[in-house]
């Protein structure tokens, strides 16, 4: 009899132990380099952190605006970085993306970015020719030409591989999408190439848009 | 006794004509397979995994009359790729260029056999010599 009950109350720890975690995968967790910043108000000292977020940029989308962090305000947004003559892992990323951008296309509050490594030969027009083609219209998915030393360093703060040249002149970069959050905190990655993890990431927006501060 | 004879020459003879039949069947299984791991280090990327292609990116090669019509230029577009040509496939034109592949004529064999045999399509064995008698006419 004793032992059954220990059994019992075991069982009912585990129990709960699941349901703990359950409640606790409700929210996405923050990713990339924090500091603590301690500052003092009213003479008393508070410590707060600061999490990292993706710096501003310049960049041009298909249509030829002007695009800059600001125009993501407001907005959950997805990243990878691509170019269109691409003729590795870019077609199979896109494949995935075009699930990500059926499924929000239609929610303002949802972007798609993709930034160009290629921006020599990745102009507006060939970016418009590209989004045609690929079957997406509208605001939602902007494929997006900025400087390239710029673009470079700037995939750092998505914490993605940075781009190189190799003697080919083929740009080797990886397929990563990255889930960026209202206050440009990253949220999450997700291999592009990848089926499974693309549809990890819809379901993650859903999660991180049901968060109290994405409102 | 004699009947033992009989029936086991028979049994023979059976044994040799079932596996002679099926030296075509083993020759294509073998093209096939290989053919299919060239698919999805070479192709599929662009393509498919279901030879689905992408939007009006990439076509597919689903539509088995234009692999038909195409047979012979088949083996061109595989090993020299494809520029500034613009393809009607499935009532759709395509006119993304296509990287060439440095693939030998019995390799292309076996990506054709499998590409012509999935997705819908049925088109039987494509040979190395078939391959290598196109790969001289190519424009």
């Amino acid at each position: 009899m004793k032992r059954l009950i220990s059994a019992a109350s075991a069982l009912l720890v585990l129990a709960s132990a699941c349901k703990f975690n359950s409640a606790d995968n409700n929210k996405l967790p923050v990713y990339g380099n924090r500091t603590p910043v301690t500052k003092t108000v009213n003479g008393k000292t508070a410590t707060d952190t600061v999490y990292q977020t993706i710096p501003d940029f310049k960049t041009v989308n298909q249509y030829g605006d002007s695009i800059s962090s600001k125009s993501l305000d407001g907005s959950i947004y997805v990243a990878d970085f691509f170019f269109t003559t691409c003729p590795s892992i870019c077609p199979v990323m896109h494949r995935n993306m075009l699930n990500v951008y059926q499924a929000y296309k239609n929610d303002k509050d949802v972007k798609i970015i993709s930034y160009t490594i290629d921006p020599k030969h990745d102009s507006v027009k060939v970016l418009k020719k590209y989004a045609d083609k690929l079957g997406i219209a509208g605001n939602t998915w902007w494929l997006l030409q900025g400087k390239k030393e710029e673009i470079y360093k700037l995939s750092e703060s998505y914490l993605v591989r940075k781009p190189e040249e190799d003697a080919k002149q083929l740009f080797i970069h990886d397929g990563y999408f990255i889930l960026v959050d209202k206050q440009k905190r990253i949220r999450g990655t997700y291999d592009g190439t990848v089926p499974e993890q693309v549809d990890h990431l819809i379901a993650d927006i859903k999660t991180l848009k049901a968060e109290p501060d994405q409102k | 006794m004699k009947l033992k004879v009989i029936s086991a020459l028979c049994l023979l003879l059976a044994v040799l004509i079932y596996s002679c039949q099926n030296d075509n069947d083993i020759t294509f299984k073998r093209y096939y397979t290989t053919g299919k791991v060239i698919y999805t280090t070479q192709c599929e990327n662009c393509h498919g995994a279901d030879g689905q292609g992408l939007s009006a990116l990439m076509p597919p090669l689903t539509d088995t009359a234009f692999l038909r019509k195409n047979k012979a230029a088949l083996s061109c577009f595989v090993k020299y790729g494809l520029k500034d040509k613009i393809l009607i496939v499935n009532k759709k034109a395509y006119d993304s260029d296509m990287p060439p592949t440095d693939l030998a004529p019995i390799e292309i064999a076996e990506v054709l056999t499998y590409t012509g045999n999935s997705f819908g399509n049925n088109q039987g064995l494509i040979t190395s010599q078939q391959v290598e008698a196109e790969l001289l006419k190519c424009k």
